[in-house]
């Protein structure tokens, strides 16, 4: 029984052969190279940095091409990258307050200090398909003006003078890691945060998406949201002091939530928090909407039975490498498998046949 | 002890910069500088990853948020100085460049390195900043005239 899954391996080669050649498509157009997609597809790459969870866009280019585009599967390929790597330890934790930012808006103060930076936004455009595209051409220079020296402080920290909202806990120095224990539930809020982070991002909009249509609503506001870059600085073993060993990109959501108090809280703002990789802000906003959600306990909220509310059912199911493995692996040989269902439906045909034929008789 | 927190603080500020930079650029400015370092490799170049983390709310619990690829490497210089070198990114040449300048930095080569190397890549990430901040601060919503109807 075990003959049929070998013999394979002519059609694999040829498959591959022919997956490399649609790849490539018509030889006829220019091939894409890496730089054009790191350039010009930055959404794409920065989304397989951030659910890959490697931050190098050449790679995450390197991953989109050899996927087709197919973003999860790019993802996978950075993923299985990642675990080759040695590592050579953990950065401090990044100063978000002394970003760089491209981007900063606040929906909850017009008059933030540092004001409202728009940045390369989608937002305000129609919609519409822009033809010009279509055609080459080249892209006048974006106007600058003079910036603020000045640092652009968090929006929250105004909040946190008058008391009104919910104090951020210090936790423990070393957080736990996803890459080396598995997960464990009940998780404290570092583990969820990593789960959310690197998690799908269609997932997470659609969790997110949920509170907001009344599964556990916790009615958000965006106090910020702002994307820049950010230096990673760690300590040097060697050296006994720290350096910046790098520069990323990030994309940081603050939420305040409306909240009445419950039996060990007074009333107050609570916070949702989301941190992801890149430009990435749909997914950062629906982290820390989901965040939140997964906090009832410690605020000492209701637990309503909603789906955003079950850090099992939210941190299980966020992982699209994890779900593509095992949804996908059903397409692969289980001939053995069938077989002995096969067995099972004929006997199970057989006695039941047999006892029609008896009742008649 | 100030005075050598002041040479961690100088030495913290050029193996920053060597780590940020773009390859291409310290690729010109090596080949500007010009200068021969004898040496022996320490540690060959090493690509890996390091865990970048943030905060829960910015301010609060530390959590992980992914890693970044790094590449290291130390040099010692056969006049004695070990150089080290922790850079962004899988650029092994990168990384084995700024290990032999992390080192002749604390020779007599450092003027030079500083006016060939440090200064220009300093220089170009300042002038890189300074394009973008002008960028997103002409972005910047101005409500007020807007509400005037002004301009």
């Amino acid at each position: 029984m075990y003959v049929a899954v070998k013999g394979g391996e002519r059609a694999i080669d040829n498959a591959h052969a022919w997956l490399a050649e649609e790849r490539r498509g018509d030889s006829e157009v220019a091939e894409l190279s890496v730089a054009q997609i790191r350039e010009q597809l930055k959404l794409a790459v920065n989304r397989v940095m951030a659910e890959g969870s490697l931050f190098d866009p050449d790679l995450a280019a390197l991953a989109i091409k050899q996927a087709r585009g197919d973003m999860i599967e790019a993802i996978f390929l950075i993923r299985a990258y990642r675990t080759t790597l040695p590592r050579f330890g953990a950065s401090h934790p990044i100063a978000t307050g002394a970003m760089r930012c491209d981007r900063r808006v606040s929906a909850t103060f017009k008059d933030a200090p540092g004001g409202q930076l728009l940045g390369p936004t989608f937002d305000y455009t129609h919609r519409l398909l822009d033809f010009k595209l279509a055609a080459e051409g080249d892209v006048p220079a974006a106007p600058e003006k003079p910036a603020d020296p000045a640092r652009t402080p968090h929006i929250m920290g105004f909040l946190d003078r008058e008391n009104l909202i919910q104090t951020e806990e210090a936790g423990a120095e070393t957080p736990p890691d996803l890459t080396r224990e598995p997960l464990e539930l009940p998780a404290e809020r570092p583990l969820r945060l990593q789960s959310l982070t690197r998690g799908d991002e269609g997932f997470i909009l659609g969790m997110a998406y949920s509170t907001q249509r009344g599964y556990a609503r916790n009615h958000a506001f965006v106090a910020e949201l702002r994307i820049g870059t950010v230096a990673v600085e760690m300590d040097i073993p060697e050296l006994g002091f720290a350096i910046e060993i790098g520069e990323i990109e990030v994309t940081e959501c603050e939420t305040v939530n409306q909240f009445k108090g419950s039996r060990t809280e007074p009333p107050q703002f609570t916070r949702g928090y989301g941190l992801v990789f890149g430009m990435s802000e749909r997914k950062a906003i629906s982290m820390a909407l989901v965040d939140r959600a997964l906090r009832w306990k410690e605020l000492g909220e209701d637990n309503l039975g909603a789906p955003a509310q079950d850090e099992e059912f939210v941190l299980s199911h966020a992982d699209n490498i994890q779900a593509t493995g095992f949804l996908e692996h059903i397409k692969l040989p289980h001939y053995v498998d069938f077989q002995s269902e096969l067995e099972l439906i004929r006997k199970l045909r057989r006695a039941v046949s047999d006892t029609i034929r008896e009742a008649a008789e | 002890m100030t005075v050598i927190q002041d040479q961690n603080a100088g030495r913290k500020q050029w193996m920053s910069l060597l780590a940020k930079c773009d390859p291409a650029e310290l690729d010109g400015a090596w080949s500007a500088l010009d200068l021969s370092l004898d040496h022996q490799v320490l540690r060959a170049p090493e690509v890996g990853s390091v865990m970048v983390r943030g905060r829960a709310g910015a301010v609060g619990a530390a959590f992980n948020l992914g890693e970044i690829t790094v590449t290291r490497c130390s040099v010692r210089l056969s006049s004695g100085q070990d150089g080290h070198a922790y850079v962004q990114g899988r650029d092994k040449t990168k990384a084995l460049r700024a290990a032999l300048l992390d080192a002749g930095m604390q020779t007599a080569a450092a003027t030079k390195i500083r006016e060939k190397v440090l200064t220009p890549l300093s220089t170009a990430a300042t002038r890189r900043q300074t394009t973008r901040a002008a960028k997103a601060a002409a972005t910047k919503v101005d409500f007020f005239t807007m509400a005037r109807g002004e301009d």
